[in-house]
């Protein structure tokens, strides 16, 4: 049985090690709280730093300087006193800060003084005809696969949707001797125009010029089709065709792998079932916690850092975390927090961080034919339900996520939503002619992630926990 | 639809898919693992029994389900190979007992 937490209360639970876990999981180390850090990977590195310490891809410029820029972090966390846990799902936290968590087929219940939520971000639902195909998969399974294991796909391989990930994931993929046989961009063309008055603040951020350079390399290796507004895949039980149209252009081309991706929305689950309000934003089209310019939640003692407060990408997710765990230095030890760079200097770094996303949101701002699918096209992938079943659902009464789960079980599958939730959420707002923050979203509960009823009655109860519930 | 790459030096390991050896490299997940080996790893889904494979390969689709050691519905992106595993391609739901 690998390592559970040693201790039952610490000052200080951080959930998630990618880049705002760490950098809040070191700052709260350094100035002398006890610390936990649990995160579900097998190592340290969040998404964008995934297998940062044991990636098979030996030659570093394949991966980028962006992907290294985590080793630091990574090395000052593991010599910060810090305890970590890796494969360890969290999968409950309340009001009370009593985190659940399942390490090895084991639950423990622990308690914190304060939680810093660093729990990220999840790729859009990219809800498309055949999307449930096997051979169909997101371009970040394909990143994973890229640098956990060095795998590359071999196969005919498409790749289509937008946004920078997508790019940059086509220009690992080539530099590992890959195959990308046409890239399929969903960018609507009038975004580009809305995009504009972003532009200067983009163009002075740290991802302009990167971001072209990549584009330039991918180009002149593989053709791209630009304005694609119709997309599907087909096969009969394994992808065969992508078909897509652009313009007055229509093609079905062959195809063994289909990676979709339109950016990336927050994973909401944990801070949802532990009762933090949300707002439906606007310009990223997704669920958002409400936070204070600390990361503070409505929920006391839970900070939310990183991807999950809002798409800000991996610079301003450490500053977040440093932001997050100096708040909680200064409210448990403040006469600590002195020890830590000053919060002035840290806001200043978010900003530049997070300059040039409006730019970002609004050129990569997904359509609507790819965010609300139609017809016959699965919604929840895990119940099977389509776009119509759930119109059909409407027409008879269901008035949002919550009561379309009685009529269809959308949401009530093992990813609990995570892959259905939002497109549920606007389907049902345009069909009702309401919107998103109107309709709502689905009520999430503990548990987050499935655990067996028996891990779940071998937790450690005290006499008070079975008066409670044993009877006579 | 996956291949290694040459710079991948890491050590083989061998793991059973459906009783049949297979080569996994370790700190590969079963997933992984599975999709690399270029076999039918197909599971059936508990509602229809459709064909899926992993989707996300991040632990949120649960597409990658699969029986592993003779537990049934593990999130196969999630569990790191061992030597000597036992996978199984899980084929609708998983039963009880296992």
């Amino acid at each position: 049985m690998r390592a559970t937490p040693k201790r039952d209360n610490y000052d200080i639970v951080v959930i998630g090690a990618g880049p705002a876990g760490l950098a809040a999981t070191v700052f709260a180390a350094e100035a002398g709280l006890s610390a936990l850090l649990l995160d579900e990977n097998p190592g340290p590195g969040g998404q964008v730093w995934r297998a940062i310490s044991s990636t098979p891809v030996a030659e570093r410029e394949q991966l980028g300087a962006d992907y290294w820029a985590g080793a630091d972090l990574v090395q000052a966390v593991r010599s910060s006193g810090a305890e970590i846990i890796h494969r360890a799902t969290v999968w409950s936290l309340d009001r009370n800060l009593e985190v659940g968590v399942s390490v090895g087929g084991a639950s423990a219940f622990i308690n914190a003084r304060r939680v810093v939520l660093a729990t990220g971000a999840l790729e859009r639902p990219f809800p498309i005809p055949g999307w449930t195909l096997p051979g169909v998969m997101t371009a970040g399974a394909a990143q994973t696969m890229l640098k956990s294991s060095g795998l590359v796909p071999d196969g005919r391989t498409v790749i289509a949707g937008q946004g920078p990930l997508l790019w940059l994931l086509a220009a690992q993929i080539l530099r590992l001797g890959g195959r990308i046989d046409r890239i399929l961009d969903t960018t609507e063309r009038r975004n580009h125009i809305a995009a504009l008055p972003h532009a200067f603040a983009f163009m002075t951020s740290p991802y302009f010029a990167k971001g072209l350079a990549m584009m330039r390399e991918v180009r002149a290796k593989v053709r791209v089709v630009t304005g694609v507004n119709e997309l599907s895949a087909e096969g009969d039980g394994q992808l065969a065709t992508v078909t897509y149209a652009a313009g007055d252009r229509r093609e079905t081309i062959p195809a063994g792998l289909l990676l979709l991706h339109q950016g990336v929305v927050p994973n909401v689950n944990l801070a949802m079932a532990a009762g933090v309000e949300h707002r439906w934003d606007d310009r990223q089209l997704c669920w958002s916690p409400v936070v204070d310019d600390k990361g503070n939640t409505s929920v006391e003692g839970i900070a939310i850092a990183g991807d999950g407060a809002g798409i800000a990408g991996m610079e301003a997710a450490v500053f977040r975390g440093r932001i997050a765990a100096r708040a909680a230095v200064q409210a448990l030890a403040p006469e600590e927090a002195a020890k830590l760079a000053p919060m002035a200097m840290l806001r200043t770094n978010l900003a530049r961080a997070e300059r040039g996303r409006a730019f970002l949101d609004t050129l990569f701002r997904p359509a609507r034919q790819f965010r609300i699918p139609k017809g016959d096209t699965i919604v929840c992938r895990c119940e099977e339900v389509t776009a119509n079943d759930i119109l059909d659902a409407v027409a008879i009464g269901a008035t949002g996520p919550n009561q379309l789960k009685a009529y269809r079980r959308t949401g009530m599958g093992p990813c609990q939503g995570r892959l259905c939730g939002l497109t549920v959420t606007e389907l049902m707002a345009e069909a009702r002619g309401k919107s998103p923050q109107e309709i709502g979203y689905y009520r999430l509960r503990a548990p987050v992630k499935p655990i067996t009823l028996s891990e779940l009655a071998a937790v450690a109860k005290t006499e008070a926990d079975v008066n409670a519930v044993v009877r006579g | 639809m996956f291949k290694r790459s040459d710079q991948d030096t890491r050590r083989p390991l061998q793991i059973f898919v459906d009783g049949t050896a297979v080569e996994a490299r370790e700190g590969d997940t079963v997933s992984a693992a599975l999709l690399a080996s270029g076999r039918d790893a197909r599971r059936a889904t508990a509602v229809s029994g459709a064909p899926r494979l992993p989707y996300c390969m991040m632990g949120v689709c649960f597409d990658c389900l699969v029986t592993i050691d003779g537990v049934g519905n593990r999130q196969g992106c999630l569990v790191p190979v061992a030597e000597g595993m036992q996978i199984e391609i899980q084929k609708g739901k998983r039963e009880i007992g296992r």
